[in-house]
Formats: structure tokens, C-alpha cells, sequence
């Protein structure tokens, strides 16, 4: 287990190594972080919502539009029936697990940094799963049956989903892993809207608070119970870190298109998911915290250590492209020789995969400086760029292999339209709606569990 | 307040007095409701309502109600007959009911029961020649044709035009009704007025009226004209038929009269074809295909297999078939011929200056010679005259001529020159001794050439009638616009390629009441009341009532072929001929002009079926576009365009300039395409079609004239700005070397028949899982297999398919969005080094597979496709949820989606034409081909009724059904006697893609060539080297 560093909170003052700046008590820290909630709405929130928002209406229309015309709105075509809507699946479900992997499997390392983005980075593990849980099932060409032929229920058909097919997977690993990110992330704020309920004097915020706080009230049995969920959820989400995104990279590796069909897709799949989450952490930490005034509890150390993270990962996926490259030349399967060999750096989407290798290998290359890492602004660009060429990393993986098959006779180019796109960005507005609803209204870092972090808490929880 | 205020405009109530008047009032009214019926007369009595001789009428007859009418109403008794009027409405309203009382029927109709179809033998005709069919009739709705298989022209097989006249005769933007300057009339009218000039036409002997029909080989209305001209000796009858070559006017040079060219192609070893499609163009193209494949398929029995040599400019489908393809362009072409004929020795004819063919004409030559008697040079008809006089000539010279080559009387009547016929009525029409013009079925104001300007001279003509199925762009120039029947409307008779008459028979009533030519012309003839089954049956009179019977129920005469006879070649022709051709010079860019293979002339501009038909070797649909090699696009300054994004960036556009005309349009390279030349396919930029095929491509008509219509010299092309979208189905060129069409030289073939399995290591049938091979016994299972070597790239079956099972028409922007719904598709690889240096072109039909182990199947996660007990990868519509990952797992992407909603579910003519035993599909639901699964299934019902198993051949899919080349065998594999099974032991199958172990059920046969080899060198079997 590794020691945390709790000596440098009382001594020296070392940013770099902090997870909480020096001076802080249990009252101010709560005050500080509650101040977000209790506080007036700041001005320049306005703006940024008006345009998140704005961002929601347009995937509204974008929704409605499809539901009344059809998914032909968008660019698909046989041979390449999948596009957006199944890239956007992965990147969103992707994002999430930066979330899952900072609460569930640093809680079980015992990484104690963690606790003052866990909980921002749990929301974001729930809001970028309901990004991504619209794009299935209106990718479909009638939602309206997939949205319960594609559950298993007994019903008056007689018929039962086709459990062999990797999309019934996907359905029963998202809902799973939904659900669970969902009471992981609920649980977690129980004791902070208890604090909430207690500070607040507005009556009707009270009794909101005091719904959702479920009474607690800080008893040591509630405490008890609480650890121990706590710790049971972590347990149950840990496996879903690695299962969420191996069962959506079964999409591809099950079928026998070539580009998609490799047995190193799971790994590599969990892999670039981490590191999109890691990206997307800090593209909405970095602001954040800049804007609120949270630089004492979101310190250089936690950047910095998610930015180690970001190469860590990254550099596994980069091992990945290569690992794809060596299985089709060691295969000897001309179709995937073609697909990945030939097809990948010099086909019909040369520009899509020679970015993806800009934004996935050679942007996080500065990330091996301490200089770069300890920027904040640096690595908000880099996050950006990895963003984007997570994306592209699933546009090459759908597009270009379905868009060069087995069959020459069927090629066939694809590009998004106007909707495709208006639904990809009327999702990101989505999510940074809910993240500004999120920040907003709920304590975005776990004030109860920062109090361990403090001096005096320390002091508690080694004695305890 | 129990009275409703109503706006009182009543008129004031007539006098007393006024009874004499009221009865002139109604038989005003009488006369104006004749000849309206349905919705009109409705409209009629409303618009009738305010006029007072109605409300006498309605006085007298009802004097109960029109107190009600008149006075003003209370509540109470509003609202009762508002009821009451919602109930008829309600009990009327919703459906045209038949004036026949509704009762069921007293004595059934014979043999019909509803859900099975019943079938007649009929015909349509193209270009005026027969196209023998049998229709398959579901309760009074023709819904597909067949071709009727015991007549020579058609053994069963159509060619894609016949498949899609169903949808002609749904059109719903066909003519509806008898208009006169724009207003709708009576038919009854027309004949009043048309019967009225008759007598004043008879006085003058017919001088000023002159009639304008397409070509027409129909007996019986030849004898109509030719009766109407006897009555009225200045009468004058022209013919015009766009497409028609110049096959005529060679004739009449090379014998003096206008015969008949047919082929024998049974007897040809050696076959060189001069820029001819006859495989797949032509009125005899359907019996060609299958005659020429019958000397390709070889046995133990018939080991020897014929050999096909392609010379021409733009590849056509019968040249994909060849043994040898050169490409020349137009102006080396005629040199070929020249070289050719002085080489065999034809009279007159001396070597031509040099030019490049690659030693083809004296091996050609050779190879010829040495087949005497039983080799054929087929001339195409858009050849310069003087090159198919010379043809004649090596066929006379090599023995041909009554052997491969067969001459008879002439199939249409009275055959001539049509653009020599054209410009005598023009020059009639300009000079104003043209008093009434009637237009039987022809477009000249569209398809003549520009520098006749028909347009301008029918203007003059006082009197302008016009029978057409929609009002096209000569029509709406015309002053009566009377509807054309369809073909599967009316009583007809036509001559198929070889003269056999053959007969059209009603299977519908005709929607819009449309007429014949032949009812059109029995008015003129004072016939007017004659129904137009007996004018046929009159025409027939020497056939006694059972031979009658049994001609339309054969749908032909048999034994009314013509009969070959001799005929004298002049040899000054020849002599003629020769010299004209070597004097030419052609210098500059040559232009070609054809027309269309898809909506030939420009009259199926409006049929949606052939529009997204893609075309056989560009792959184009709903455009023409100039087509040229890539050599000399590059030579243009337009680039490299064999590209497969050249569909999304568009293609370029240049202007062209023939003499003083021009055109701007799209430019499209086609691979093989001979250098220096450049084609352009009539039929499009139609202005008038109708709604589908108003402004699809570009008028070529607008730079043919009439001294030059097929082929200009000196022509020029400047680039211009901008980029056209032209909607390709297959924009990859090469194989990119995958063993997808396999194919070997005859002598390899016969040095080891397992050539084609050479450096292919499939699985075999080696699998771990459950083991499929092993059919059990009593079940079908059902197979096919496709001959490569036979496939001529027709689309035959796109179309058949298409019809067959309501498969929908997805408009341009959705096939350049790659969204095509077609079943079975024809893949197109050009082979060869690079696209310069294209040494053949190969076809592959694709359709569903049913692959044994179905990659499709385990990613649905509805069960939506699902394999049946019999080996079919079924489709389950109403389950399908439209994830599309079947299409993406499908290795063979034959899977279609329906991406929007692309069936018209609202066009009620539309629905008439579907096939009720087919589904149609809604918008988000995947679509395949199941083998015709509904026509397996009714041969089951029949089967189990009998207590056997289905036999071999009892059902035959639409695509193997309408192959003219017999390309496709279906039937059980569990069988081993069944014909599928026979052709799956040959060496020449095998499976596409066959390493992926999905163990398709769909084979294909290898494609077998027959090179000459003082043309190619043996052991040069190149191997599907493939460019990018």
C-alpha cells in the first residue's frame, strides 16, 4: 500500500506533492467548496450554461428529426452502416471510465489523492454514460421496438434477444454499468447533502437535502454502514472498469470485419478508455477549479498525477496501433494486411488515421516533461488533442474498416451530415449542462472525505 | 335560437309558368353530366346546386325535400341530415365501388382463386419488336411478366426492359384523360371530332394528314394503314425510331432492298462482333445471349467452345464476354473493317493505311477463315453504312450467308430509313401541306435530331392528335392529348426479332381508359365503335376460333418466323463502300452516340426501375454522362479520375462542342474505353417525362444532326468550372488482387480442371462445428450457383428482382449516398495492369449468399435473421429493429437497409402493381434476397397438397428466371440429381470468399475463356493483377 503523503500537508509547502493546500481547517474547506452551492449563481455561469444548453436544444431537434425522417439524416450507407452515433458510443462510454477508475480501484489502492476528484469524476462517469446511452439505441433504424426488444423479458412473442450477439452484451454492460456508476456515485454523496441540508436556510432546499440525504445523520453506525457500502460498490465497480469497455470492443473484435477483428481489442479498448477519461477529467477540472477557486483542493498533485496517467495509458494504446500492425502482417490474412497495413496510413482516410496518431502518440509526448505536467493550461491543449483523437481513434476503428471490406465491388466513402454532427455536439452540450447543473447545486468534491484529508483528520483517521 | 343562420343566396323561385323552361334546363343539366363520372359528377351536382334549373328538377322530383332544401333549417333536422349525410358518405365515400350491383359471385369466375396467380402469354414491344412474355396475374393486377418460354425470341428469358414495364403501366404520372387544348374531354368527343374530318379527309383523298408512328412490325395495323391509304391515297404515313442504326439504309445499299439480318449464332465457332452489343441490345438479344452461351458451355458431350472476338470504342456488355476485346475508336474501327475485308478478299476492298490493332487482323482474319461457313462477323447498327455493306461482305465471302448469317423479308412493315422519313415530314410540315398530324406513340420533338427542329415545324400544322402513355415533350405541342393503352392493356400484335407474330392480350382493364393506335386509327377508318379485340380478331380471320385460342393462349403464331431466304450482295456496293471507306480522314476527337442501356431512347426516362438500374459497365444511374477512357480524360486536362472518391468530390464538367453546337456535361471514365473517342448515350434530359425522369442528365440529341447522327468527328471538349454529381453504384475499378472472379484459359481448363483452385486454400469443408454438409433425408435444402462465364452483365435479374419482390425505387441522392436497395447487384472489375491497359472486364452477380454459417445471423441481437430448416438466411421483418449490424458483419454486403422511408406506401397505382406475396418494407428495417422465398413456399403448398417433395426445377428465382444466358441454376442440394447439385460437382465451382468459412450456398462457376493463341501467348493467364 502505498504511503500516503500525509507529512507534507502539515510541513513545507509543496505543492506538487499536496493534495490539499496547507491552512485549510474542516470549517473553511467545507465553507469553501459548500460556497459553490450556497452562493450566488456567478455571472460568466450564465453564458456557459446559455451555451451548453443551447447545445441541448440542438440535440433535441437533432433527436426529433431523426425519429420523424429516419436514420437516413445521417451519412450512413452500406457498407458503412455504422458512423457517428456508434463512435460517439465509445468515445462517451470511454470518458467515463476515468470516473469508475478514480473511485472505484484508487479507493481499493488506497490512493488517497483521489478524493478531491472523485466525485467530479464520478459525475462525469454518469453523465457521459447518459450521453452515450442514447446513441444505441437511436442509431437503430426503430427505436421505438429496440428501446425493450433489446431487454430480455418474457413476453407474449415467445422470443428472447439473441444472447449471442455482442450488441445484447453491450446492453446488459451498460445498463450495468449505469446503474452501478449511478448508486456509486449517490452513495457517495449521501454525507455531504447531509452537510448540505444542515447548512442550508433556504426551507425548500432543506427538505430537498433532507430527502435525498436519506437521514443521516452522522452516526457512527451510519458511518459503519456507509464504509462498508461504500467499499462494496467500489468492489462491484472494479471489475466493470475493465468489463464495460472489453464487452463494447467486442462490437468489432466478434465480428470478422477486418480492422476490427483482433483478440488484443479488450485490453486496448479499457486502455484508451482510461486514458480519454483521464483527458476529459482535466479539460473540465483545469477550468473548473480556476473558476471556483479550488486550486487548495484540486493541487498541482492531483494534475499531475492524472497527467502520468494520461501517458500511462496512452502509451498502452500507442502499443496497441502497433500490436494491430504486427497481428495482420503475422497473420498473413491479405484482408487484414490490406486493412491495416496498407489501407490504415495511406487508404481512402489517411488524413483521419495519421491525426489520430498526432493526437494519440505525439501530443502526449510532452507529458514525460514535469514542466508540462505542473502547466495547467498545457495539459488542458493536451487533454483537448486527446479528446479529439480518442474520437478519430473510433472513427478509424468503424469507418475506415467498414469502409474498406472484403468485397472491392462494395466500397464505399462515408461522412458525417449536419445531424450527425448536430447530435455529437448536442450531446457534449448535454453533458456540460448536466456538469454545470452537477457543479452547481451539488458539493462537487467529497467535503466529508477531504476532512480525512486535513491535518486534523489525519491525526483522526491514523488513530482510528 | 332553434333556428341556424344560413346565408340565403337562393335565387327567387321560378313562376308557374316556367315548367317548359325547367325541362330545357334539365336536359342542359342531363348534357352536362354525361360523360362525367365519379368524383367529378359529385363535384358537378355541387357546383350544380346554385343553378335554378337543379332546384326545379329537385322540386318536381322531390317535393319533400326540397321544402328542406329550400327553407332554412332548425337544429334538430340539421343535425338528422348531417347524419344521415356522414352515413352515405361514410357508406360511399371511401372506395370507387364497380356500377355492379355488390353481391357475391353467382357463378365464380373460372380458375380464379384469390392468392394464386393466374398467367397469360402477352407481349410488349420496344423499338417496335415484340417482346414475348407471360404475365403473372393476381386477381386482375398484372404484377410481373416472365418471358413465355416456348417462343424463339424469348425461351423464357426478358431482357431488363420487359421487367420494368409493370411499373410503366402503374405509372402514375401516365395520361389520365382525353384532353383537348388543355381541357379534359371525352373520348366520345374525340371520335366526334376526328370522325367529322374524316369525311372532309375522304373528299380530299387524305391530302394533309399525315401520321407519325414509331417503327411497326404489327400485322394487323400495317393492314389498317395500309387500308387508310387505300381510302385516302395522299394520305402519308411516316416512321421514326429513335434508336434505330442505320441498319436499313446498309441493307438497302448492299442488296437494293430493305432485308432482314438475323443470326444463327448455334452455328458460329467464330464470332467477331464490329461495335456490336447483340448479347444484350437488339430485338434479338435475348435469343443471341442464350444461343451464344449455349456454344460456351462445354462437356463431355461438347467439348468445343466457341469464340468471341469484340471489336469497339466503348465496352458494352458483349464485349465483356469476349475472348479478345480490342478497343479502337470509330475512325480505326472502319479501318479494322477495311483491313479485315481486304484481307478475306472482299471485292473491292484494299488494305487501309496502318494503324494500331496489335496483329488483330490477321489472326482475326485467320481464325475466320478457317471457320468458313461457321464463323459470323455481326455488324452493330449504329456503323457508318458503309462499314456494315462491308461486313455483309465478309460474311458473303467467308460462306456465312445462309448458314450463321440468315436474311429474310423485313420485319416491320414497310420499313425505311428513319431519319430520311422524319425529314421528309418535317419538310411536309414547314411547307405547310400537313393539315392534321397524328403522333401514334413517337417522341421526335425529344429524340430527333436538333438540327431537324420538329418542334418549330409541327407548329404549323393546323390539327396536331396525340396518342402517348404520358404527355411527353411532342405531346404537349399537340391540340388532343389522347391516352395510349399499355401494352398489357390492350388487344395487340407485334413480330418478335424473327418475324413470329405475336400477340398482346389485356390483363387489366385499362386504368385511365386508354386507347390502341389501332382504336385511333379504326376511327379514322370509320371503325369507331369496333371493339378493339375484334379489330385484332378481324385482322385474324383466317384462323378458325381454336387456332385463335391457342395463338393467344400461346401468345404466339407458330410457325410465323420468316423464313431465311437469298439474297444477292451487289458487288458495287461493295466496290462503293470500300472506297468511301478508304477515302475517310477522320481527324480530331471522335463522338459516338448510343443509345442508353437502361432507358434506351429516352421512353423509359420516367421508369424508376430502369433509371437506378446501374449501368453495365459505368455503374451509373439516373445520369448520362460523356464517357471516355481515362488516357483521354487525363489527355483533356481533367486529371486522374479513377478515383474511388471521384463520386463524393463530383465529376468534372466540360463544355462539348460538335461544329457549331455544344453541350455542357459531366465526364465519366470507363476503363477500356478506347482512347481518343468519347460516348454519350441518348435518353436523357428528358425536360417532359414525368416526375421521375424530368432533368436527369443531359439531351445528346441537342448535338446529333441528321447528316451525322451516331457519329461525329472533330468534336471538342473544354474543361469548365464546377463539379456534377453523378450517383455511381461501384466506384472501385480492381479486385485489388482477391480471388473474388476466378477464371482460366480453355486449354488450362483442359490441361487440369482444377485450374481455378490454384493457389486458393480454402477450408473446405473442413469445420469444427456441427457439420451441415450432411443433408437429412427428405428435406430441401436449398442452393445456387452462378455460371461467371455465362453472366453478360445485362441486369436482367436487377430488374426481375426488383419487380419480383417490391424492392424500392431510392432516387439519385440515395445511390450517390451508396443506399441502393437492389437485391442482387452486378459487381464490375476491370482486369488488367493498370486502368490504361484493361485486358477484360468480369461480371459477378451478387445476392445473398445464405451462408451455412451465417456471420449475420449471431450478431442480430433481435433474431431478426435467422436460418431456416432448409438453409435459407431468412429475414423477419416485423422483428428487425435496424441495428444494421448484419450488413456490417456481412462479408458480401449484400444486405440493404431501409434507411428512410423508401417504399411509397401512399401512390395507390403503386400498390396495384406489388407482388401481395411479398412484405413491403418500412423505413428502418434491413432487406435481403431469400431466394424468392414466397415462390419456394408455394410450390411447398402445392407439393404437401400432393404428398411429395418439391422437384427439381419447380421453383426457379426471378433472377434465374429472366437470365438470358441461363447463368443461374437453383435447387435442392440435398439432392444429388437436382441440376444445382450436378453444377456444384463440377471443377468450375467454387465459393466466394471461401477462407471465411461461412460455407455459402450461393457458388459461382468459374469463368472459362477460349484466347486465340496467335493473340495471346499460352501460359500469359494472367492472374487478376489489379490496379487502384
Amino acid at each position: 500500500m502505498a504511503a500516503p503523503d500525509v507529512s507534507s500537508a502539515a510541513g513545507a509547502v509543496d505543492l506538487d506533492r499536496s493534495v490539499i493546500a496547507p491552512g485549510h481547517s474542516s470549517e473553511s474547506m467545507t465553507a469553501k467548496i459548500s460556497s459553490v452551492v450556497f452562493g450566488k449563481t456567478p455571472p460568466w455561469m450564465y453564458l456557459v450554461f446559455a451555451v451548453s444548453f443551447s447545445l441541448v436544444m440542438v440535440m433535441n431537434l437533432a433527436i426529433a428529426r431523426l425519429l420523424f425522417v429516419g436514420t437516413g439524416i445521417w451519412g450512413l450507407n452500406v457498407p458503412v452502416a455504422w458512423g457517428f452515433a456508434i463512435i460517439n458510443l465509445v468515445w462517451w462510454i470511454g470518458i467515463g471510465h476515468a470516473g469508475t477508475l478514480i473511485s472505484a480501484i484508487l479507493l481499493l489502492l488506497n490512493q488517497r489523492w483521489r478524493t478531491s476528484i472523485n466525485r467530479f469524476a464520478e459525475a462525469m462517469t454518469l453523465f457521459a454514460v447518459a450521453c452515450a446511452v442514447m446513441f444505441p439505441l437511436l442509431h437503430t433504424g426503430r427505436p421505438w421496438l429496440a428501446a425493450y426488444w433489446l431487454l430480455p423479458y418474457p413476453n407474449t412473442m415467445g422470443i428472447w434477444p439473441n444472447f449471442r450477439s455482442p450488441l445484447i452484451w453491450d446492453v446488459f454492460a451498460i445498463s450495468t454499468y449505469g446503474t452501478v456508476s449511478l448508486l456509486f456515485w449517490f452513495t457517495g454523496l449521501v454525507p455531504d447533502l447531509a452537510t448540505l441540508r444542515d447548512r442550508t436556510r433556504n426551507p425548500l432546499l432543506k427538505i430537498i437535502f433532507g430527502v435525498l440525504s436519506m437521514g443521516w445523520r452522522g452516526s457512527a453506525r451510519h458511518w459503519h454502514n456507509y464504509e462498508s457500502a461504500y467499499l462494496l460498490l467500489a468492489g462491484l465497480s472494479t471489475p466493470l472498469v475493465v468489463s464495460v469497455h472489453s464487452v463494447i470492443s467486442f462490437d468489432f473484435s466478434v465480428s470478422q470485419l477486418p480492422g476490427g477483428h483482433a483478440t488484443i481489442f479488450p485490453p486496448y479498448f479499457v486502455a484508451g478508455a482510461v486514458f480519454a477519461g483521464f483527458a476529459m477529467v482535466m479539460l473540465v477540472a483545469i477550468p473548473v477549479r480556476k473558476a471556483f477557486g479550488l486550486e487548495d483542493f484540486i493541487t498541482s498533485r492531483h494534475l499531475q498525477n492524472m497527467a502520468k496517467l494520461t501517458l500511462v495509458t496512452g502509451m498502452i494504446v500507442v502499443y496497441g496501433y502497433a500490436m494491430e500492425f504486427f497481428f495482420a502482417w503475422y497473420s498473413g490474412n491479405p484482408y487484414e494486411i490490406f486493412a491495416i497495413i496498407e489501407n490504415r496510413p495511406a487508404g481512402n482516410y489517411a488524413l483521419a488515421w495519421w491525426s489520430l496518431i498526432f493526437c494519440n502518440f505525439l501530443a502526449i509526448q510532452p507529458l514525460w516533461f514535469k514542466k508540462v505536467r505542473q502547466t495547467p493550461w498545457m495539459l488542458w491543449i493536451i487533454s483537448l488533442i486527446v479528446s479529439v483523437g480518442m474520437w478519430l481513434e473510433r472513427f478509424v476503428i468503424v469507418v475506415i474498416s467498414l469502409s474498406r471490406d472484403f468485397l472491392p465491388s462494395s466500397w464505399d466513402m462515408y461522412r458525417g451530415t449536419v445531424w450527425d454532427w448536430a447530435l455529437y455536439l448536442g450531446t457534449i452540450g448535454f453533458f456540460f449542462s448536466l456538469m454545470f447543473l452537477f457543479v452547481r447545486f451539488v458539493p462537487m468534491i467529497a467535503m466529508f472525505e477531504m476532512r480525512h484529508l486535513l491535518p486534523e483528520g489525519e491525526v483522526a483517521h491514523e488513530e482510528s | 335560437m332553434s333556428r341556424l343562420n344560413v346565408i340565403d343566396d337562393r335565387p327567387s323561385p321560378p313562376d308557374a309558368t316556367g315548367e317548359p323552361a325547367g325541362g330545357s334546363q334539365l336536359d342542359e343539366l342531363r348534357r352536362r353530366l354525361a360523360g362525367r363520372r365519379g368524383a367529378r359528377y359529385w363535384r358537378s351536382l355541387e357546383e350544380l346546386a346554385g343553378a335554378p334549373g337543379f332546384r326545379e328538377l329537385l322540386r318536381r322530383e322531390f317535393p319533400r325535400f326540397a321544402a328542406e332544401w329550400e327553407a332554412g333549417l332548425d337544429r334538430r333536422r340539421f343535425l338528422q341530415l348531417s347524419s344521415a349525410a356522414l352515413a352515405l358518405a361514410g357508406l360511399t365515400g371511401c372506395s370507387k365501388q364497380p356500377p355492379e350491383a355488390i353481391v357475391p359471385y353467382v357463378r365464380q369466375p373460372e380458375e380464379i382463386i384469390p392468392g394464386r396467380p393466374l398467367y397469360f402469354a402477352t407481349a410488349t414491344t420496344r423499338a417496335g419488336y415484340a417482346s414475348p412474355l407471360l404475365a403473372e396475374s393476381h386477381l386482375g393486377r398484372p404484377t410481373k411478366l416472365e418471358g413465355n418460354p416456348e417462343h424463339p425470341a424469348s425461351l423464357g428469358a426478358t431482357d431488363l426492359y420487359a421487367q420494368a414495364a409493370v411499373l410503366d403501366l402503374y405509372d402514375p404520372d401516365r395520361l389520365q384523360a382525353v384532353t383537348h387544348r388543355g381541357r379534359i374531354r371525352t373520348w366520345g368527343a374525340f371520335v366526334d371530332e376526328l370522325s367529322s374530318r374524316r369525311a372532309a379527309l375522304a373528299a380530299l383523298e387524305g391530302e394533309g394528314l399525315a401520321i407519325l408512328t414509331g417503327r411497326i412490325t404489327s400485322p394487323s395495323l400495317g393492314a389498317q394503314l395500309a387500308r387508310l391509304r387505300q381510302e385516302m391515297p395522299k394520305a402519308r404515313w411516316y416512321r421514326y425510331e429513335a434508336a434505330a442504326g442505320l441498319t436499313h439504309a446498309a441493307a438497302v445499299a448492299a442488296f437494293g432492298e430493305p432485308v432482314e439480318t438475323r443470326y444463327e449464332l448455334r452455328q458460329a465457332d467464330v464470332v467477331l462482333a464490329v461495335e456490336s452489343d447483340f448479347a444484350t441490345e437488339g430485338p434479338g438479344a435475348v435469343r443471341y445471349a442464350r444461343d451464344l452461351m449455349s456454344r460456351r458451355r462445354i462437356d463431355d458431350q461438347r467439348p468445343a467452345m466457341n469464340r468471341l472476338y469484340c471489336v469497339e470504342s466503348m465496352p458494352s456488355a458483349t464485349g465483356t464476354l469476349a475472348d479478345h476485346r480490342l478497343a479502337l475508336k470509330p475512325s480505326d474501327v472502319e479501318r479494322f473493317v477495311l483491313a479485315l475485308a481486304a484481307r478475306l478478299g472482299v471485292e473491292g476492298a484494299a488494305t487501309p493505311p496502318a494503324f494500331e490493332h496489335g496483329g488483330w487482323v490477321e489472326a482475326v482474319a485467320a481464325d475466320l477463315e478457317a471457320h468458313r461457313g461457321r464463323s459470323l462477323v455481326i455488324a452493330g447498327e449504329h456503323l457508318e453504312v458503309a462499314t456494315q455493306v462491308l461486313i455483309h461482305g465478309i460474311n458473303a465471302v467467308l460462306g456465312n450467308a445462309g448458314t450463321t448469317v440468315l436474311y429474310s423479308d423485313p420485319v416491320a412493315v414497310e420499313p425505311s430509313d428513319p431519319l430520311a422519313d422524319l425529314g421528309a415530314l418535317v419538310a411536309a410540315m414547314r411547307a405547310g401541306e400537313v393539315e392534321t398530324l397524328i403522333v401514334l406513340g413517337a417522341n421526335p420533338v425529344y429524340d430527333a435530331p436538333a438540327d431537324l427542329e420538329v418542334a418549330a415545324a409541327m407548329q404549323s400544322v393546323p390539327l396536331r392528335v396525340f396518342l402517348g402513355q404520358r404527355i411527353d415533350e411532342t405531346g404537349e405541342l399537340c391540340h388532343w392529348q389522347i391516352p395510349e393503352a399499355h401494352e398489357l392493356e390492350r388487344w395487340g400484335d407485334a413480330r418478335a426479332y424473327d418475324g413470329t407474330i405475336t400477340f398482346s392480350q389485356p390483363l387489366i382493364t385499362p386504368l385511365y381508359d386508354g386507347k390502341s393506335p389501332s382504336e385511333v386509327l379504326a376511327v379514322l377508318l370509320g371503325d369507331a365503335t369496333v371493339p378493339a379485340r375484334e379489330l385484332l380478331r378481324r385482322h385474324y380471320r383466317e384462323l378458325d376460333d381454336r387456332a385463335w385460342r391457342r395463338a393467344l393462349h400461346d401468345g404466339f403464331l407458330a410457325g410465323s418466323a420468316l423464313p431465311p431466304r437469298p439474297v444477292t450482295l451487289k458487288s458495287a456496293a461493295l466496290s462503293a463502300a470500300a472506297a468511301d471507306l478508304a477515302g475517310r480522314a477522320a481527324e480530331g476527337l471522335e463522338l459516338s452516340f448510343r443509345p442508353d442501356p437502361t432507358v434506351f431512347d429516352g421512353r423509359f426516362a420516367n421508369n424508376g426501375w430502369l433509371q437506378e438500374c446501374p449501368k453495365p459497365l459505368t455503374k451509373l444511374t439516373w445520369d448520362n454522362a460523356l464517357l471516355m477512357s481515362p488516357r483521354t480524360a487525363r489527355e483533356l486536362g481533367l486529371g486522374d479520375l479513377v478515383r474511388d472518391d471521384e463520386q463524393q468530390r463530383g465529376a468534372p464538367r466540360v463544355r462539348l462542342a460538335a461544329g457549331e453546337r455544344s453541350l455542357d456535361l459531366p465526364v465519366w471514365v470507363v476503363p477500356g474505353h478506347a482512347d481518343g473517342c468519347l460516348t454519350l448515350h441518348l435518353g436523357y434530359g428528358r425536360r417532359r417525362a414525368g416526375r421521375v425522369g424530368d432533368g436527369c442528365g443531359v439531351d445528346a440529341n441537342a448535338l446529333r444532326t441528321s447528316t451525322a447522327p451516331w457519329h461525329v468527328a472533330g468534336v471538342a471538349v473544354t474543361p469548365l468550372a464546377g463539379r456534377y454529381l453523378l450517383a455511381s453504384t461501384q466506384s472501385h475499378h480492381s479486385m485489388e488482387g482477391r480471388d473474388l472472379v476466378r477464371e482460366a484459359s480453355l486449354d488450362a481448363y483442359r490441361a487440369d480442371p482444377h485450374v481455378f483452385d490454384h493457389g486458393h486454400h480454402g477450408p473446405g469443408d473442413v469445420s469444427l462445428m456441427d457439420q451441415h454438409g450432411d443433408f437429412p433425408p427428405g428435406r430441401h435444402q436449398w442452393g445456387m450457383t452462378i455460371d461467371l462465364g455465362a453472366c453478360t452483365g445485362c441486369n436482367a435479374c436487377i430488374v426481375a428482382c426488383q419487380a419480383e419482390n417490391n424492392i424500392p425505387v431510392v432516387g439519385k441522392d440515395q445511390v450517390a449516398r451508396g443506399r441502393e436497395m437492389h437485391w442482387i447487384r452486378v459487381d464490375r472489375y476491370f482486369q488488367g495492369d493498370d486502368a490504361d491497359h484493361v485486358t477484360a472486364v468480369l461480371h459477378q452477380p451478387v445476392l445473398c449468399m445464405q451462408c451455412e454459417q451465417a456471420p449475420c445471423e449471431v450478431v442480430c441481437p433481435v433474431a431478426a435473421t435467422v436460418h431456416s430448416d432448409e438453409g435459407l438466411n431468412d429475414m423477419v421483418y416485423n422483428r428487425c429493429v435496424g441495428t444494421r449490424y448484419c450488413s456490417n458483419n456481412c462479408p458480401y454486403k449484400v444486405r440493404r437497409f431501409n434507411f428512410l422511408l423508401y417504399a411509397d406506401f401512399e401512390t395507390p397505382q403503386l400498390k396495384l402493381g406489388r407482388n401481395p406475396d411479398v412484405t413491403v418494407r418500412s423505413r428502418g428495417v434491413m432487406e435481403k434476397c431469400t431466394y424468392c422465398v414466397q415462390r419456394i413456399n408455394e410450390a411447398r403448398i402445392t407439393a404437401k397438397r400432393e404428398g411429395r417433395l418439391i422437384r427439381d426445377g419447380e421453383v426457379t428465382t426471378a433472377c434465374q428466371q429472366v437470365c438470358p444466358t441461363q447463368a443461374i441454376t437453383f435447387g435442392n442440394v440435398a439432392d444429388p440429381q437436382s441440376a444445382v447439385s450436378r453444377a456444384k460437382e463440377g471443377p468450375r465451382n467454387y465459393r466466394l470468399l471461401e477462407e471465411l468459412g461461412t460455407r455459402p450456398r450461393t457458388t459461382y462457376l468459374a469463368r472459362l475463356r477460349n484466347p486465340n493463341p496467335a493473340l495471346e501467348p499460352a501460359g500469359a493467364d494472367h492472374h487478376q493483377e489489379g490496379h487502384g
